[in-house]
């Protein structure tokens, strides 16, 4: 085959892939960094050149910076929360324990639902004194809680049906490591007089590194990129507390319809995630591949 | 075993099933107050009688089955649409050399971290344009061409020996019948992951089919059960229940059916 055909078949065949990536991909993303530096069309305004006046309203609204805030510590707490819980759930069910496909089942289970019933499911449970929740503490004489409805409460019960979505997910991978660890490791260890502390921290844990990276960079994704649950169980309320970032972009351009500035706020959510991606490719990958 | 061995045992086997329980309550919860007369939806009382009152009402109240075919629609044209853009890209980048290759697929690849969900304001923009906005293919559309796919098929098809290319090419095959004929059939396995994967990802798919979707003929079922627990049924937590059951029933269903398949196919390829 001649360089000339090889080259032509190969294009045809890119294609339809190059196409449908550049149009809902690659051009929105160029297009929103363009439209960040214009004012929004307002019926027959037509958009108006600002340059970085849409950047300098971001500074100074306080929204956004909450939405930051709340982000982060969603991350902070939704991230390592989940990758543990993971580990010491794959960790149970990798044991010869009494039942554990049935345990294995009720960890994985939340995985497979919608987050949407998932969002459901835990309004109801949230309710204040009538859901679960406040009737099990009621038992402990804790007074009725409006979860989802205080700004004090609210972030982290969000969080706690995050980590309950995520974990049994993140919880697979870790088995599957955990099943490729040989068992003469096990006997050495033993042998040597090892305890199963030292020999989890010495042994098991390093060996499940590139595990850990790979549930980390889906997990660090996730807790930007998924808000299905926040539009479900708090529009981002009380007062801007449950607000993450895309959910800000979702009702800054969807109910105020002012599109610049949601282009400016998805500009700044995609430099996160180049950022975390440089991070990525950069340090953590030479840093724990062992293989 | 020593004592101490037996007893550390034993609390961690007490400590997991806790744990699980614990995990399953929300569920088993939702699942109560279901089956229940609203009167027994937060006492539990084990001799409540058991009804499927609420599904009945919860299937009347708003039109699930439309959604049910709405998203079944949706999946399938992602599924079919993934299948064919993402094996034609993936055979180019796996068995051709042209100039820019490796440029184009790092353009691929960026994609896996700027995926359609974060550019939606932007997509919504085009479908508006294009004049799709408010049908099932705008639903479907900015998911066909998946770097994910296109990176996992690739890699599949790397393994593939080129002697079993050539030997194709030998026999008289196209080019297409190569990929037809030798490369999909070894990718069997590969396709039968991404597609579970796929399917399960975009069934539950919310927020950008919310944003492109706005009426009944279109709104697949995640979009239909916000609209349904928001606005038409005020706070009937047993009808609610009954109808966050019923959406999550099929993908639920088929994985306690078919739950070793489903783990591989994740363990595969991985999200998305």
């Amino acid at each position: 085959m001649s360089r000339l055909r090889a080259s032509i078949h190969a294009s045809l065949l890119l294609l339809p892939a190059v196409v449908l990536l550049a149009a809902f991909t690659h051009v929105p993303a160029v297009r929103t960094f363009i439209g960040a530096l214009y004012t929004t069309p307002r019926g027959n305004r037509p958009e108006v050149f600002i340059g970085l006046d849409n950047y300098r309203h971001l500074l100074d609204d306080p929204v956004f910076w909450q939405a930051m805030a709340n982000n982060v510590w969603y991350a902070a707490l939704t991230i390592p929360l989940s990758v543990i819980l993971a580990l010491v759930m794959a960790l149970a069910v990798d044991a010869r324990l009494p039942g554990r496909a049935a345990l294995r089942m009720a960890y994985f289970t939340p995985t497979v639902l919608p987050m949407i019933a998932v969002a459901n499911i835990w309004l109801f449970f949230y309710t204040p004194g009538y859901g679960l929740l406040d009737q099990v503490l009621g038992l402990f004489g804790v007074a009725q809680t409006n979860w989802l409805g205080s700004r004090d409460t609210a972030l982290n019960a969000v969080i706690a049906v995050a980590v309950w979505k995520e974990a049994g997910f993140f919880m697979i991978f870790y088995l599957a490591a955990l099943q490729t660890i040989p068992h003469d490791l096990r006997e050495a260890a033993a042998i040597e007089g090892a305890s199963r502390f030292t020999f989890f921290r010495r042994v098991t844990l390093p060996l499940l590194m590139p595990t850990t990276l790979f549930v980390l960079v889906n997990a660090v994704i996730g807790a930007f990129r998924l808000v299905d649950h926040i539009v479900v169980m708090t529009r981002g309320g009380p007062d801007n507390a449950t607000a993450l970032l895309l959910y800000y972009i979702y009702e800054i351009g969807f109910r105020f319809w002012d599109s610049a500035y949601a282009a400016t706020l998805t500009t700044v959510l995609l430099a996160i995630l180049a950022v975390l991606a440089a991070v990525q490719f950069l340090f953590l990958e030479r840093r724990i591949h062992y293989r | 075993m020593s004592i101490a061995d037996r007893s550390a045992g034993a609390i961690e086997t007490v400590g997991a099933w806790l744990l699980g329980l614990l995990w399953i309550l929300p569920l088993a919860y939702a699942a109560w107050t279901a089956f229940h007369p609203a009167a027994y939806a937060t006492r539990f009382d084990l001799l409540a009688p058991l009804t499927l009152a609420n599904f009945v009402a919860a299937w009347e109240a708003a039109p699930f089955g439309r959604y049910l075919l709405n998203t079944t629609a949706i999946v399938t044209m992602i599924l079919a649409g993934q299948f064919l853009v993402c094996t034609l890209a993936a055979y180019a980048f796996a068995r051709y050399t042209f100039p820019g290759k490796s440029v184009l697929f790092a353009l691929v690849l960026m994609q896996l971290m700027v995926m359609p969900d974060i550019l939606i304001v932007e997509n919504y923009r085009t479908m508006f344009g294009l004049g799709l906005v408010d049908t099932i293919g705008a639903v479907a559309l900015p998911y066909m061409a998946s770097a994910f796919g296109i990176f996992l098929l690739r890699q599949t098809f790397m393994t593939v020996p080129k002697e079993l290319e050539e030997a194709a090419i030998v026999e008289g095959c196209s080019t297409l019948g190569v990929l037809w004929r030798v490369y999909v059939p070894l990718a069997r396995p590969v396709f039968v992951a991404y597609g579970l994967v796929s399917v399960s990802h975009h069934w539950n798919n919310f927020l950008w089919p919310l944003i492109v979707t706005n009426s009944v003929e279109t709104r697949p079922l995640t979009v239909g059960l916000a609209v349904f627990s928001s606005t038409d049924q005020g706070i009937d937590w047993s009808i609610i229940s009954a109808a966050t059951l019923m959406t999550a029933a099929p993908l639920l269903v088929a994985f306690l059916i078919f739950q070793r398949a489903f783990v591989q196919s994740f363990l595969r390829a991985g999200i998305r």
